[in-house]
């Protein structure tokens, strides 16, 4: 249940995507979020599927892993999409108790759940074809400017790349833990929602003793390996910008421009 | 020779009211040896390392590494990078989520050109027979070779010598195998002094020298078959010796007039075909 969670997970193969530039790709992520909440009409979708596609089919990366990406976050999906079709004021075509379905419901809840789902499955293609440490890299390098503004860069992208190394980890530690209740009698899937609340209670205190013991020693190591800060660091890669970044910048432009025109034209 | 690690007088207490748990340990160790340090919990062996890394500081006493005093705050970084540690658990010591990048994280600490690190990375890599892995996530590799990435991230820092603090203890068989085997070689073909904390007799055998810790003191040390034949005093600490020795050590009170330091299996059996 718990491996399910693809955010923050890499998946390491070669391809054209994998190698970009992750500024670029962050960039290009940003604007495809904008993208997703520009559009006002179902037909635009289309395109934003068929560059989603496009990436996804260069990149390698098995369709099976990218849809995976979406489970954790189906229950939010469909708060979020029944409360959009049950709140949204206007033309009432269906009443169902005290709810009113309305027209302009079921298109903002259509929208909505179409722009989640496509967000998160964006965004994944994002972690999935770049190592986290490129990718906090990236992150670091674009944040440096807002460094003379007192903002942090670098230990905000080595907060990132710790908390992504030990998703897994911890991961692994609560089924372990989970089955270790399981098997002295804890129930963690019968009840109500507060019972089921509280048999998790178990759960994380040993959960946090742990990853508090774990940040302990991981702090001990990294000193000891010379850790002290962002000042003279280097980085064995150095990112940079090649012929195959401005492409995809490029192709990220059409895309984009196309999305634009097509909320004033249409 | 000078000592690489010179350890004179150090006494060092967690909380000042508690009881000392270093006393007064003196210790000297030379460019190239390897070091088993032996004790059971508590004995005082981890701290002792930590000490040695400048990750703590002597309440009393000193250490110099390569003639730096650990309590130099100018030479910290110094000493950090000539005393590399490994420690016990190898999920909380891997700091990338990638094998490579990990092992290139001191040296990218140490400020080095990056083609350099990726020179140190390869080689690193190459020495620990991991260099195929080098692209994998740590998560999905089994402890032994976790183990292996932490002991070429201290490679690639390039420290003359490698501290490390009960490395196989959360290990199964094969992985402790291949950790002990990797600090064999690393020792014998890299000439990096290796200091072995451990608790477990047979690693401790492929030491030059054994040091017997037991409530903060040095109380035995010297080559494992001076070590090992004093089967009471092992125990008494306790402490077991290798099984061969036990088996050894058993006979000889049954009255089969055998050797009192056999600490290897093809030394019992020739002692028994004579």
């Amino acid at each position: 249940m718990l491996k399910n969670l693809t955010i923050g997970q890499h998946y390491p193969v070669d391809s054209v995507i994998h190698d970009l530039d992750p500024r670029v790709k962050i960039m290009i992520t940003m604007f495809y979020i904008v993208s997703l909440f520009l559009i006002n009409q179902f037909l635009a979708y289309i395109l934003v599927v068929a560059f989603l596609g496009l990436i996804i089919g260069l990149s390698k990366v098995p369709i099976k892993m990218v849809i995976r990406g979406i489970r954790p976050i189906l229950v939010i999906i469909a708060i979020t999409f029944f409360i959009n079709l049950l709140m949204t004021p206007g033309e009432i075509i269906y009443e169902l108790g005290p709810f009113n379905i309305t027209r302009e419901g079921i298109r903002q809840a259509g929208f909505m759940a179409i722009r989640l789902v496509l967000l998160i499955i964006g965004t994944s293609m994002l972690t999935l074809t770049t190592s986290p440490i490129l990718l906090t890299d990236g992150i670091e390098s674009l944040l440096n400017p807002f460094k003379k503004i007192g903002l942090p860069a670098h230990e905000l992208a080595m907060m990132m790349t710790i908390a992504l190394r030990f998703i897994p980890t911890l991961m692994e530690e609560t089924e372990k833990i989970m089955k270790a209740q399981k098997a002295r009698g804890a129930d963690f899937e019968s009840g109500n929602l507060i019972r089921r609340a509280k048999s998790l209670v178990p759960l994380l205190v040993p959960l946090f003793v742990s990853a508090f013991r774990r940040a302990d020693e991981l702090a001990m190591a990294m000193e000891a390996r010379c850790y002290r800060g962002g000042d003279h660091r280097t980085r064995m890669r150095a990112l940079r910008i090649i012929k195959i970044d401005y492409m995809a910048m490029m192709i990220a432009s059409i895309y984009f421009a196309t999305v634009i025109a097509s909320r004033v034209y249409f | 020779m000078e000592p690489i690690i010179k350890i004179k007088e150090v006494t060092f207490k967690y909380n000042p009211e508690d009881k000392p748990a270093l006393d007064k340990v003196s210790l000297d160790i030379m460019p190239g040896e390897f070091v088993a340090i032996l004790g059971h919990n508590g004995s005082g062996k981890s701290t002792l390392a930590k000490l040695i890394n400048s990750l703590l500081l002597p309440t009393e006493g000193q250490i110099w590494v390569k003639g730096m005093n650990t309590q130099d705050d100018d030479k910290l970084w110094d000493i950090r990078q000539s005393a590399g540690m490994v420690f016990q658990n190898p999920d909380n010591q891997l700091v990338a989520t990638i094998v490579e990048e990990d092992v290139a994280f001191g040296p990218e600490n140490q400020g080095v050109e990056p083609l350099e690190i990726r020179k140190r990375v390869d080689d690193a890599l190459k020495v620990v027979d991991m260099y195929e892995f080098r692209r994998r996530p740590p998560h999905l590799l089994s402890g032994g070779q976790k183990q292996r990435i932490a002991i070429a991230g201290v490679l690639a820092l390039n420290s003359d010598c490698i501290i490390l603090d009960e490395p196989t203890a959360m290990l199964d068989p094969s992985g402790r195998k291949e950790v002990i085997e990797t600090i064999t070689k690393l020792n014998q073909d890299e000439g990096k002094t290796v200091i072995l904390i451990t608790h477990f007799m047979d690693e401790a055998v492929k030491a030059k020298r054994v040091v017997v810790m037991d409530d903060g003191k040095i109380h035995l040390q010297g080559t494992p078959k001076e070590v090992f034949s004093n089967v009471q005093r092992i125990k008494s600490f306790g402490l077991d010796v290798p099984q061969v020795t036990e088996v050894a050590h058993n006979l000889i009170e049954q009255g089969i007039p055998l050797s009192k330091d056999i600490i290897s299996i093809e030394e019992l059996v020739e002692a028994l075909c004579q």
